[in-house]
């Protein structure tokens, strides 16, 4: 498996080039949405990116899913079930959900797309 | 006025490249609210301003030459949305002016379900020497809109694929299908 500091390095390229970044901006801890300002657009972009930079094959909502935010079974009066829990900590595994379930507000959804959720995302997938 | 930035497409390899042209007339009206800098030093006489094609309308040219890549090689089923422009370099000293011909060239870069990535040049041709000079380098991102995230609903029918574009189509000079 690539070291997690190669991928991080070429993450950062991705993202520097996807978002309009700087380097220096691109932390681990760096969310998508919240310190990157990555709109829905971006993850599009990102994917084709990330495909292109490591030569591998991803489907969009592999990284983000798409349909469990909108399913009522997993989600009621705008935040995640336990049962949306389970369904995502299942479709995310290199992705921290912990911070996430403590609130399960769908609108603080996007936080949890972290730079480190990414590196280690493309790190399974090689 | 309508809104088709393109004349002609030269050249159509299905899922792959596609080449079009446009000419630059000083009959557009819109040439004649956008000036190049006037050329000169500070001890020449004063030149007036030179009209010249707004980049942001050679960008969306080019948004048209690879958006009918990207419809055709979903026969047009998909409505194919410009969702982001990734890069647009120009050479600010080539100028596109009246009387010359932009050529578009647009390869695929990525396509799949969800949206496809260009890339792209655009060149200037001057019709009188043939000369070709590179105006730009232009990548784009587009979005099938029916199968995007937001989980918005379009109207049915394609309104982006207009009969100006499907005249376009069915007139492509070297098509490889």
């Amino acid at each position: 498996m690539a070291s997690y500091d190669d991928v991080f390095e070429k993450v950062q390229t991705v993202l520097e080039d996807a978002l309009g970044v700087d380097k220096e901006e691109v932390t681990a801890e760096a969310t998508l949405v919240g310190d990157l300002g990555a709109e829905s657009i971006d993850f599009l972009d990102i994917v084709f990116r990330l495909e292109k930079a490591f030569n591998i094959k991803i489907q969009q909502s592999e990284l983000f899913p798409d349909n469990v935010l909108t399913d009522p079974q997993y989600v009621q009066e705008g935040k995640v079930t336990d049962a949306g829990m389970a369904e995502l900590r299942q479709r995310l595994p290199h992705t921290n959900l912990d911070a996430f379930d403590a609130d399960r507000t769908v609108d603080s959804f996007p936080n949890v797309f972290t730079v480190d959720a990414i590196v280690k995302f493309v790190q399974s997938k090689l | 006025m309508r809104w088709i930035w393109i004349d002609r497409i030269l050249e159509l390899k299905r899922g792959a490249k596609l080449v079009a042209l446009k000419n630059i007339s000083a009959a557009e009206d819109v040439l004649h609210d956008h000036f190049a800098p006037a050329p000169g030093s500070a001890e020449s006489a004063p030149q007036p301003p030179r009209p010249l094609m707004p980049h942001s309308l050679i960008i969306e040219g080019m948004a048209q030459t690879a958006g009918i890549l990207v419809g055709h090689a979903g026969d047009f089923k998909e409505k194919v949305i410009l969702a982001k422009i990734g890069k647009a370099v120009f050479d600010v000293a080539v100028q596109p002016r009246p009387g010359f011909t932009i050529r578009h060239s647009a390869e695929m870069v990525r396509y799949d379900a969800s949206g496809a990535s260009t890339s792209g040049v655009t060149e200037l041709i001057d019709p009188a020497t043939g000369e070709a000079r590179k105006l730009a380098d232009i990548e784009l991102m587009f979005s099938h809109i029916d199968s995007n995230r937001s989980g918005l609903k379009f109207p049915k029918e394609n309104f982006v694929f207009t009969e100006q574009f499907m005249h376009l189509i069915r007139n492509v000079e070297k098509l490889e299908d």
